[in-house]
């Protein structure tokens, strides 16, 4: 009896350890790069440089929390970018409104929300693989994006939202107070709610997901719908801050950034597995690595290929330590 | 089988101990195989079955202070291909193999024959041709995977091993895909590679299969050895006795009042799929255990499956407690009180990358939730630990992942987010696939349980004895038609002999019929 308490107290903590070193994740990662950049660039560990990581984080936060919705289910949003350039190029046009420019910002999210809805329709109704069908809507809504905003540069130098990109509140940056905002809902919804619980369900099995009673299609919209919805938001982050919409040039290859930061954070690409943390790690990893390379003076070009080589070690290297930790 | 003791044993395994961080697997466990034999293994899940044979195969390495002999000499198996090389085969229970490619591409995966870099197709297929009709394969070496049946591919399975000059066969609960017939054919095989000098280890929880096929059996518990018997040493009750350590007795004793007949819960009327399942009608009462039998194939877990909105049915009417119900999807279904436990517990059933308690919890958890959707935990972290409690799962803790249980355990957590739901109908397709004889006499025990309660519940099982002794009625399948009707108020007596009449559609050889329970 004493030994059947002793063996199962040892498999609990090991278990803990193994579940802490789970959500732990990559952050061991970020600190090292953090460390590393400290000691070559003097003006890496000061506040300002801070500030500034995080408003270059809080976009692709908010993008790759969508993106966590989405992989979680199994699936892939390659239109997030696409996505982008259209809700930004809408928000400019409804901003120049005199008196209801404000409402740029629902036109956004909306624009958002609906092409989400789209691709999430297709891939839960006509069952087409998500890979096809966002990488159809990564190329037709750049197009569409074009379109609306005459395939040329809007401006607004009044933007009524301006602020965002550009105001702090209490000293945080509204950038970061949205991204901050966006994991902890996403976090909510993934951990607290019976929505959060029937994604990682679908994703796990979605064929025991529909025996259990669970509308695998409702979940699939949601998750697609949730992506638009935040690649709109990211859409008013980034306009706000240049007050001005591009639709051939802005949010060109965010969905890579998206999908690097979910997949650095631990999330499973066959779906079932992952957290929102994990994803957030992600995205500074590769806020750090762009920060720091700049300050230590890498070239443009070098950045792009120290950056790839760090996603692909840093998932080897977590991959290696899983392996070890399991048996 | 004869003349052993004379004979040199082809494989000595001695003092196999197994330590994973904080569990002891195996225990000085020691097995000896002779050519020519087959060797049963038997032992709860956990027991050390599988470790010990994973040792074997290369996929785990022993403990120092292990020895292996082959044919007298010590080796040392430190990986699948070492295995391979000293003539060890493995038949795993998911089979391993490519579904795109050809049999003979599959047989000959990783040791292809090649001119320079140009493959020898033909040379391949020739080779192939001649194995597979040693082995009396009905596929020809081009055919691809895919098309095969699960029989036919361990069929390609044994095929590679035997291209692989393999001396030592172990097979992994081979027949739990099967049907009764592919079974027979599968015995035939082994006995005929057994006659030809391979030494065969059978790990099966089936006892009636051990009974028919084994020349000798060995027993594992706890990770430790228990014993070998001789073939005329066999019995049930030994082998029971040794496996679990207390006797079974009333092992299928049916403890539940007799059903009221005048209370139907399910009514079914002309169900049917217009491909597998021809309109199919019957009512199930309440507090009653409906056993559907049949071979594997004959419509039984489609049917199950039409009823409960799995899939989508052309033609019939549903009600539950004489209402009219809509069942469109599983959804419905489980609205109406009514569940269905799935035959395949990995691949359809569990999240296996998710916790014990949301495993539990998926389905009653809109029910319990806050206004919003908000999850109510502690309603969570008490169902789970209630089930935990209730249904004996052996698990630590309930955030323990569910892929990481035996199958048993794995079983009780699927049942028992059914039952937070509160059905008052339960179809459960084959609910002791897999699971051994401790989980088995719980499972029993819930059926007896929620049949008293006055639950409806229908038993779909391939093994007669589960049939027999626990069903107060049983309806018969047979080519996608309920066939027959037996105990209850058919007058005819619910026996393994006429279940296998009805399934079979005549009289079948007696020795089929031979059961060890």
């Amino acid at each position: 009896m004493s030994a059947t308490t002793t063996l199962s107290t040892t498999s609990t903590s090991r278990e803990n350890f193994q579940s802490l070193m789970r959500t732990v994740g990559m952050l061991p990662v970020l600190i090292l790069l953090m460390i590393g950049f400290g000691l070559i660039a003097d003006s890496f560990f000061t506040v300002q440089n801070f500030s500034i990581i995080a408003q270059q984080a809080s976009i692709n936060i908010v993008l790759a929390a969508g993106m966590t919705f989405v992989i979680l289910t199994g699936g892939i949003d390659l239109s997030v970018g696409s996505i982008l350039a259209a809700a930004a190029v809408v928000a400019l046009i409804v901003s120049g409104i005199p008196d209801i420019g404000m409402l740029g910002i629902m036109a956004a999210l909306l624009t958002g929300l609906v092409f989400g809805l789209i691709n999430g329709g297709l891939i839960a109704f006509l069952k087409l693989p998500p890979f096809i069908v966002t990488l159809g809507a990564l190329t037709a809504v750049r197009g569409i994006a074009r379109l609306i905003g005459d395939d040329k540069t809007v401006f607004n130098p009044d933007l009524p939202f301006a602020f965002i990109g550009n105001d702090s509140i209490l000293g945080v940056p509204w950038l970061v107070v949205i991204a901050t905002l966006v994991i902890i809902g996403s976090w909510f919804i993934l951990r607290r709610t019976v929505l959060g619980l029937h994604i990682y369900s679908v994703g796990s099995n979605p064929e025991a997901a529909r025996l259990s009673g669970i509308k695998v299609w409702k979940i699939l919209l949601f998750a697609y719908a949730m992506s638009g919805l935040l690649a709109g938001l990211g859409a008013v982050m980034t306009s706000s801050r240049l007050m001005a919409a591009n639709g051939l040039q802005l949010g060109q290859s965010y969905e890579l950034d998206a999908i690097a930061a979910v997949i650095l954070g631990g999330t499973s690409f066959v779906g079932g597995v992952g957290t929102i943390v994990g994803t957030l790690i992600g995205a500074l990893i590769i806020a750090v690595l762009t920060n720091g390379l700049v300050l230590v003076g890498v070239s443009d070009i070098w950045q792009y290929i120290i950056k790839g080589l760090v996603i692909i070690g840093a998932v080897a290297l977590d991959r290696y330590r899983q392996s070890g930790a399991r048996t | 089988m004869s003349g052993k003791e004379s004979m040199k044993p082809v494989l000595e395994m001695r003092c196999i101990s197994k330590t994973f961080p904080g569990v002891k697997a195996l225990r000085d466990v020691s097995l000896t195989l002779y050519p020519g034999e087959v060797h049963s293994l038997m032992g709860e899940n956990g027991a050390g079955k599988s470790t010990l044979m994973k040792i074997l195969s290369g996929a785990y390495t022993a403990d120092a202070g292990c020895e292996i002999h082959i044919d007298g000499q010590a080796v040392v198996i430190d990986g699948p291909q070492s295995a391979r090389d000293l003539g060890v085969a493995v038949i795993y229970q998911e089979l391993a193999l490519c579904p795109s490619l050809t049999v003979a591409e599959n047989i000959y995966l990783g040791r292809e024959l090649h001119h320079g870099p140009r493959i020898a197709r033909r040379e391949m297929e020739a080779a192939c041709a001649g194995i597979l009709t040693r082995l009396g394969a009905g596929f020809r070496p081009n055919t691809v995977v895919s098309t095969l049946s699960i029989a036919e591919r361990q069929l390609v399975e044994i095929a590679r091993a035997m291209l692989g000059k393999a001396r030592i066969l172990v097979m992994d609960e081979p027949t739990t895909p099967l049907s009764s017939r592919e079974t027979d054919r599968l015995f035939d095989l082994i006995r005929k590679l057994r006659d030809e000098g391979m030494a065969i280890v059978y790990v099966s929880h089936r006892m009636a299969e051990i009974y028919e096929l084994s020349d000798r059996v060995s027993v594992l518990r706890d990770g430790s050895y228990v014993g070998t018997l001789e073939r005329a040493e066999l019995s049930a009750d030994s082998l029971v006795r040794m496996m679990v350590g207390r006797d079974i007795s009333g092992f299928y004793k049916k403890e539940h009042v007799p059903f009221d007949p005048g209370k139907v819960v399910l009514s079914v009327r002309k169900v049917a799929d217009g491909r597998r399942v021809k309109p199919s009608s019957f009512d199930l009462h309440a507090g009653e255990v409906l056993g559907i039998a049949g071979l594997v194939g004959a419509g039984r877990t489609e049917l199950a499956r039409l009823i409960f909105g799995a899939d989508e049915r052309i033609s019939g009417d549903i009600e539950i407690e004489g209402a009219p119900v809509r069942i469109r999807n599983p959804l419905d279904a489980i609205n109406a009180g009514m569940v269905y436990l799935t035959e395949d517990r990995k691949g359809r059933g569990l999240f296996l990358d998710m916790s014990v308690r949301d495993n539990i919890n998926v389905c009653a958890c809109s029910r319990d939730a806050r206004s919003g959707g908000v999850l109510n935990l502690v309603r969570a972290n008490e169902r789970a630990n209630a089930a935990i409690r209730d249904l004996e799962i052996k698990v630590p803790n309930s955030k323990v992942n569910v892929g990481a249980l035996s199958g048993g355990n794995q079983q009780k957590v699927l049942l028992s987010r059914l039952l937070e739901i509160q059905p008052r109908v339960l179809i459960l397709d084959e609910p002791t696939r897999g699971v051994d004889i401790g989980a088995k006499s719980e499972i029993y025990r819930i059926i007896n349980e929620l049949a008293r309660s006055g639950v409806g519940v229908i038993v779909i099982s391939s093994e007669l004895p589960e049939i027999v002794g626990t069903a107060d009625r049983v309806l018969v399948m047979r080519e996608g038609e309920l066939v027959g009707e037996l105990g209850g108020y058919s007058g005819r007596a619910i026996t393994q002999e006429s279940i296998i009449e009805l399934a079979t559609g005549a009289g079948r050889d007696e020795e089929t019929l031979k059961q060890a329970a």
